[in-house]
């Protein structure tokens, strides 16, 4: 067996799969707010609860009606979407007038509400969410063994990335959200219904957040806090990457998972706080962030 | 300039707005009031209770101070009241110090890591500076969860509260209860003297419109540093003189709730006014007293409140009772 600066193949390899993994998450996640802070100015403090909502209602689907993972995969992200879409139109639109600062406010008392209610119906040990059956198990390359769902995990976490990436930047509908971005004034002007267009992207939003609270139920335990604190780490990619790019945060969120996975190999002690030890690095060098637009 | 700025009325300031530097007379009353039902409330009410009040109306009025006056938001002030009180604590217990010297150091520690974050911080602007300064606050918990002399989960605990300059002794909760109304009344005195200072004008200014400010030649980020520096100091301040009263230094101090928390009572007492966050935190802290039983409810009525609050009123409870009395309050 051969060695890689004195770490063995098998451990090096594992805690980068396990960074892809978390930058699997960085980046659905940060994509989301990425597009909600995009048109609606608003940085939304409830993405870790929504998160934790989708694997929540996947859980709920498959142990209350019997709906398997497959289609949990589609029907949770719209039934959180939809929740996000009632939030928005309920509380998130009256605030547009205000300072930015108000949304942040409302998201984060959002989140406190959302967070404590599922913490006293489900308390906080976590409910197992089993591997769908297809995924079971794994594949040795040789150098490592990659268990199906991780790599599963990956796969479909490019696939709604670079889909998003295609709906926004190469299709009619995304022109028109880009120029809301730019301008909803003019954009409402050439008929565009922009105040739906609004909440339907807070929707899609929060339905990516979802989509990733669904894939991560098999692996984490489904639990209340579990987007309590990995919404912080998602601000510090965010603030790394700039919010100016869709491309860029998707690099951005699995870029900083590979290097999480790496400092756990090297510098296991580091792990939890390299985010941020980046961040501070990109504000002092570049304070707009990797691909941000200068403010 | 209130008149030509129709989008500030939608910020983060009071809306009214005092425009002289001397002090209000009716400030004076208030002040003399507080101090009296400050030196009369222990024999009424349990002393812990109040000493705890205490330390959060500093840490929410040295929040206020960079929130209200600078217009900064920074969702992670529980990092500065957090550090400071470990530091203080290790002090007292470790080191031996005696408290005043405990809480000065904790202090000192809380200031030096404003400088920290805060030059980092103030690279950005709105509400990427919030993003930050939570990020920077979870890196402090992280440090705080894995350093050696924090004790991890445990924290530090039975610090002796010891002797006031080595003379007396803090052991009874009456005599440390006029300890600490003494630091907080220094600290409220100070946060106080700062808003009303012409270094204070200029943060208004700045809030107010930062492009102006630029244009007038005030040097924009020195300003915002110092105030942040100076919200870290005294936010530290309140998190040493805790630790000395609990006699512990924990998480719970340093987690992002807890500088949540600290918004909460702002906000509901009201951002940018001068009593608004002493209020704000008097009615937290007792509807956690009361409502402790309840468990997780206290998160689902805290979260609550944030909404109503955002929704209905915010102006906060001393803004709405600023502009029925049509004075600065």
């Amino acid at each position: 067996m051969f060695e890689l600066l004195g770490i063995p193949p098998q451990a090096l390899f594992g805690q980068l799969l396990l960074g892809l993994i978390n930058g699997s998450f960085y980046a659905l996640l940060s994509l989301g707010l990425a597009i909600i802070f995009g048109l609606l100015n608003i940085i939304n403090f409830t993405h870790g609860a929504q998160y934790m909502m989708g694997a929540f209602v996947a859980w709920m689907l498959l142990n209350y009606l019997g709906i398997n993972y497959w289609a949990a995969l589609f029907v949770a992200p719209v039934i959180v979407g939809i929740t996000g879409v009632i939030i928005e139109r309920l509380l998130i639109s009256r605030l547009y007038h205000l300072d930015h600062l108000y949304g942040l406010l409302l998201t984060f008392g959002l989140a406190l509400i959302i967070q404590g209610l599922f913490r006293n119906y489900y308390g906080i040990s976590g409910l197992p969410y089993q591997i769908p059956g297809v995924l079971s198990g794994g594949q040795n390359l040789g150098f490592m063994f990659l268990p199906n769902y991780r790599g599963w995990v990956i796969v479909a976490s490019l696939i709604v990335c670079l889909a998003t990436w295609f709906i926004i930047e190469k299709t009619r509908l995304g022109a028109y959200l880009r120029a809301a971005t730019e301008n909803p004034t003019l954009v409402g002007a050439f008929g565009i219904n922009v105040p739906r267009m609004v909440t339907l992207t807070y929707g899609f939003g929060v339905a990516l957040a979802a989509f990733a609270g669904v894939l991560a139920a098999p692996i984490y335990a489904v639990n209340p806090n579990m987007g309590a604190d990995l919404i912080i780490v998602v601000f510090a990619v965010v603030v790394i990457g700039g919010m100016g790019s869709i491309l860029g945060s998707i690099v951005t969120g699995f870029g900083l998972g590979l290097i999480e996975g790496l400092t756990r190999v090297f510098y296991p002690e580091g792990s939890a706080v390299v985010i941020f030890v980046v961040m501070a690095i990109v504000l002092l060098v570049k304070p707009a962030g990797l691909f941000g637009r200068a403010a | 300039m209130m008149a030509t700025d129709t989008e500030t009325g939608a910020g983060v300031g009071p809306l009214v707005q005092s425009h002289s530097t001397s002090t209000p007379r009716h400030h004076v009353a208030i002040f003399a009031g507080l101090l009296v039902f400050g030196l009369a409330a222990p024999f009424l009410l349990y002393p812990i209770f109040l000493m705890k009040v205490l330390c959060f109306v500093l840490f929410a009025c040295a929040f206020n101070l960079l929130l209200g006056f600078g217009g900064l938001l920074s969702f992670g002030h529980a990092a500065f009241f957090g550090s400071a009180s470990y530091a203080s604590a290790h002090a007292a217990k470790i080191w031996g110090f005696n408290p005043e010297l405990a809480i000065l150091f904790g202090t000192g520690c809380a200031a030096v890591l404003g400088l920290l974050i805060g030059s980092l911080a103030i690279r950005r602007q709105g509400i990427y500076f919030a993003m930050v300064t939570l990020a920077f606050a979870q890196m402090v918990f992280f440090f705080s969860l894995q350093a050696p002399f924090t004790g991890g989960e445990d924290g530090i605990q039975s610090v002796p509260r010891g002797h006031l300059f080595g003379l007396f002794d803090m052991a009874p909760d009456l005599n440390l209860y006029f300890f600490v109304l003494a630091i907080v009344f220094a600290g409220l005195l100070a946060i106080y003297r700062i808003i009303h200072s012409p270094f204070g004008q200029v943060l208004k200014a700045i809030r107010d419109n930062e492009q102006r400010s630029v244009s007038l030649g005030y040097r924009v980020n020195r300003y915002k540093l110092l105030v942040f520096v100076l919200s870290a100091m005294l936010a530290g301040l309140a998190g040493a003189t805790k630790a000395i009263v609990f006699q512990l230094a924990s998480l719970t101090d340093v987690y992002w709730t807890m500088s949540g928390e600290v918004v909460l009572m702002t906000l509901l007492g009201g951002m940018g006014t001068v009593f608004g966050p002493i209020v704000g935190a008097a009615i937290i802290v007792t509807m956690q007293n009361y409502l402790a039983t309840f468990g997780a409810w206290v998160t689902v009525i805290q979260g609550t409140i944030f909404v109503i609050s955002v929704m209905l009123f915010r102006e906060g409870v001393i803004g709405i009772l600023s502009k029925a009395l049509k004075k600065p309050l």
